[in-house]
């Protein structure tokens, strides 16, 4: 049914009908009114879930970890530091091969203390075995939670799933959501059958201290999953599509490349911004387009290669840095072309919209006219120099 | 695709005159996108809300830099911002003040300002300085976007039954003040 919602009420109506058992969390902006609402839904009787209130997001994530470890569908969502406070945790996390699903409001990092938007903190977590979805709206953001459940609980995958979604931008943006029913939620997410969990009738022990005899198998086996998951995504939007009518990738999303000389990469709500503005540009006959990455983790390296092998400049759009090098997603984009003889002949990098400055219209045009003959390395756009001249003295 | 951009200090409802707004729009089929941005979030702080709204799904996330329509929730904001910077050539402004007490600057020809004692009105029928469902009123009377009862509609989704009858009435006298004004 299509509903005006705010993005977090939406995604705590869609964990509603995911039926986690137990939720636990620590408020921040702009995660907070996701957890909110969820308490709400809680104390209100509308969800069978017991919802632990923590005194941090160690204790939070800590807690998730345990429930799930029991066998219990579980979730949580943090943002910024408080999902640097769950770092710790999070590798255990996807180390015991645990399904938890966290919503993380992305969010710019201190200091200097920045509740806005952009990848910083998200983005770092890349290598912490967790797969990563970034959505572009509110209807994504909302599908990739039924979409992440189904598999990161899937047999073959048991990983945990962060679904990013651009703090306020989202979190805090109302529009027109075409929300599921109970039913059809029903019918595509089955209840959590874990094959391993906690049970004093049948002990077990998860987690355990390995000497070097085993520790690289269980890393290498966990990077495994990772491949494997970049083949069942695809399986499970097929089967997502037929249940609720809408088709997603759930690896990448090309629009307007086939034809294009000049495509932006980009993850988040700013795709929304970049399609606008190449629709514009298109009409003034420029050949322009975008390539969309939902999941950072796994990175579907095969699939950009496809996509983008025959495109002679590529921009890639980053919301993070990588301090004394590339940028994150820069230095990704550029490795899937490494030694390739079909490639792009211009990888420029581009840094945008940190700490929640207002990425335009304009800016994105600014990326393309940017896109010249020549490479650019991790050019600040919309920079203001004159900023850069105080100093203490 | 029409953008409307909201000047307030967060604790005036900013946040909630936009979402009443486009909860109006999308009761008509349209495809609005609702969305604050804070300054020092703290309350009394300077803040805008905004609305983009169009008949196809709205996908651009920009802040709104040339509004069709300006609301001015607090019209103290005037004197430290130009918050009719963008403001379309036949842009309208809305601003909540008593208009004996307001300079406005100079019109664009086509441009037009209307001053609706908001506050004044929502204190009458809310008991509480809250002009937000008054200024709307107006809204609807000006741009001719929204009925007053798609503007009810939005005020009934919204707020419990007691605060619905006070802001639909205020609403109603936001919406006749700026159409006994205009003839």
């Amino acid at each position: 049914m299509k509903e005006f919602l705010e993005g977090s009420k939406a995604i705590a109506e869609i964990v509603k009908f995911c039926k986690p058992g137990v939720i636990s969390a620590y408020p921040i902006t702009p995660q907070t009114h996701i957890v909110e609402e969820l308490a709400q839904i809680v104390a209100d009787g509308k969800l069978n879930a017991q919802f632990v209130n923590v005194e941090s997001e160690h204790s939070a994530a800590s807690t998730v970890l345990g429930s799930v470890a029991c066998g219990v569908r579980s979730y949580t969502a943090t943002s910024s530091q408080g999902l640097f406070l769950m770092a710790e945790v999070l590798y255990n996390i996807s180390g015991m091969r645990f399904p938890v699903i966290m919503t993380t409001a992305a969010r710019a990092i201190s200091a200097p203390i920045s509740i806005w938007n952009d990848h910083q903190d998200v983005v770092s977590l890349r290598d912490s075995g967790w797969i990563q979805f970034h959505a572009e709206n509110i209807q994504e953001a909302v599908d990739l939670h039924l979409i992440a459940y189904k598999l990161g609980e899937d047999k073959s995958i048991m990983l945990p799933v962060m679904v990013c979604i651009d703090g306020f931008i989202l979190t805090h943006g109302v529009e027109t959501v075409n929300m599921p029913s109970q039913e059809d939620v029903d019918k595509f997410l089955p209840p959590y059958n874990p094959p391993y969990k906690l049970d004093v009738k049948n002990p077990l022990t998860l987690g355990p201290l390995v000497d070097p005899e085993f520790y690289t198998e269980a890393r290498f086996a966990l990077n495994e999953t990772h491949k494997e998951a970049l083949e069942l995504i695809p399986k499970i939007t097929l089967e997502f599509s037929k249940v609720f009518g809408r088709n997603y990738n759930g690896l990448i999303e090309s629009y307007q490349v086939k034809d294009a000389e000049r495509v932006i990469v980009a993850m988040g709500s700013v795709c929304g911004t970049i399609k606008e503005a190449v629709d514009e540009l298109r009409r003034k006959g420029r050949k322009v387009g975008l390539l969309k990455i939902t999941s950072l983790r796994p990175f579907p390296v095969s699939q950009i290669c496809e996509a983008l092998k025959t495109i002679p400049k590529i921009a890639v759009v980053d919301r993070a840095l990588s301090m004394g090098s590339f940028a994150p997603l820069a230095s990704e984009i550029k490795a899937v072309f490494f030694g390739k003889l079909k490639k792009p002949k211009i990888i420029s990098s581009f840094i945008v919209g940190l700490g929640g400055r207002d990425i335009t219209k304009e800016s994105i045009k600014e990326i393309f006219r940017l896109l010249t003959g020549k490479e650019k390395q991790g050019e600040f756009i919309d920079l203001k120099p004159e900023l850069l001249k105080e100093s203490y003295e | 695709m029409k953008e409307i951009r909201i000047h307030a200090r967060a604790g005036q409802g900013a946040i909630t005159t936009a979402s009443l707004l486009g909860y109006a729009y999308f009761l008509k089929g349209m495809y609005p996108y609702a969305f604050p941005s804070f300054g020092a979030a703290r309350m009394g702080a300077p803040m805008n809300a905004f609305v983009r709204v169009d008949s196809n799904p709205v996908r651009s996330r920009s802040q709104i830099y040339e509004p069709d329509y300006l609301l001015i929730v607090d019209h103290t904001l005037i004197r430290g911002f130009n918050c009719f910077s963008g403001l379309k050539d036949d842009g309208v402004a809305i601003i909540n003040a008593k208009d004996d007490t307001l300079e406005v600057l100079k019109l664009m020809a086509k441009q037009r300002i209307f001053i609706v004692p908001a506050n004044e009105i929502a204190l009458k029928h809310i008991g509480r300085p809250l002009g937000n469902t008054t200024m709307l009123g107006a809204f609807c009377a000006v741009t001719e976007e929204l009925t007053l009862d798609n503007l009810n509609s939005a005020i009934e989704h919204r707020f419990n039954q007691k605060l619905q009858e006070v802001n639909i009435k205020a609403a109603k006298e936001g919406f006749d003040y700026v159409r006994s004004a205009s003839l």
